[in-house]
């Protein structure tokens, strides 16, 4: 798994790529809870459109990230999902409690 | 250990960096036995999660402990008609799992983690676990041929 920032105004756009499992995933777990509880960033979008694969451990992290957001009154935004990742938020029943936008575009607009 | 039917068997160590690789593998093999791809992705979800399991309760995160994962054509009787599936069993020699602890969580309950016991059920049609001679043994078969109506297990 590869993680990178980008900064846009008061968003940052974490682009994330390969797999997300339990070997990767307290990467990313870090770095959505460092960007939330440290910079204290209002809003965070996980561009998700290269990742092949994820398991319950990656979805661990994403629920984590969301408790987190919430308790601080930040947004934590998902977009482009594929059909693994799809899979396993719909297996878990978690889709529907995320912000899950198809683009970019969507994802940081006001 | 003889095992009729026998497609791959895989020794490798409880090394997260490990569950890529058997990922990868038992992929190409689901697609070689004509799963769909939405049945490949079950498949290889279930197996990632039961390795993860292991890794992470059985040996509580110690590296370089054996994992044992057989795959086999199996025929299953069903309505009076034989079946094609993949069996696939998973053997280790961690610490004895709490079978509570296989049934799964509520899903109403929103936090992180325990979710990998429910994935392996909602991903193959019989899961099945034993213990004996110090080993922790997991049982998961899919049913190929379509969607199958009713679980066997």
């Amino acid at each position: 798994m590869q993680i990178s920032a980008r900064h846009l105004d008061k968003t940052t756009i974490f682009d994330v790529s390969g797999d997300v499992d339990l070997a990767t995933s307290p990467e990313l777990r870090k770095a959505l809870l460092h960007e939330l509880r440290e910079i204290r960033t209002l809003r965070v979008v996980l561009n998700l459109k290269s990742v092949r694969y994820m398991d319950s451990s990656g979805v661990a992290s994403l629920v984590e990230g969301l408790k987190v957001s919430r308790g601080l009154g930040a947004r934590l935004i998902l977009y482009g999902l594929n059909a693994s990742v799809r899979e396993v938020l719909q297996l878990s029943k978690l889709l529907k409690i995320f912000e899950v936008y198809e683009n970019e575009e969507q994802a940081v607009s006001p | 250990m003889g095992r009729s039917g026998l497609l791959l068997k895989l020794e490798l160590s409880s090394n997260p960096e490990m569950l890529c690789v058997v990922r990868h593998a038992l992929g190409q093999l689901a697609e070689t036995l004509g799963f769909s791809s939405a049945e490949c992705r079950a498949i290889v979800l279930a197996v990632d999660e039961a390795l993860t399991n292991i890794i992470k309760h059985a040996y509580g995160g110690e590296a370089g402990r054996p994992i044992r994962a057989f795959f086999c054509r199996i025929e299953v009787p069903q309505n009076g008609k034989q079946r094609k599936a993949l069996e696939i069993v998973i053997e280790d020699r961690g610490k004895k799992v709490d079978r509570a602890k296989l049934c799964g969580r509520s899903l109403e309950d929103v936090r992180p983690g325990g979710l990998g016991m429910h994935f392996i059920n909602e991903c193959m049609d019989a899961v099945e676990f034993r213990r004996g001679l110090g080993k922790n043994q997991l049982r998961l078969m899919k049913l190929l041929d379509g969607p199958n109506p009713e679980k066997l297990a």
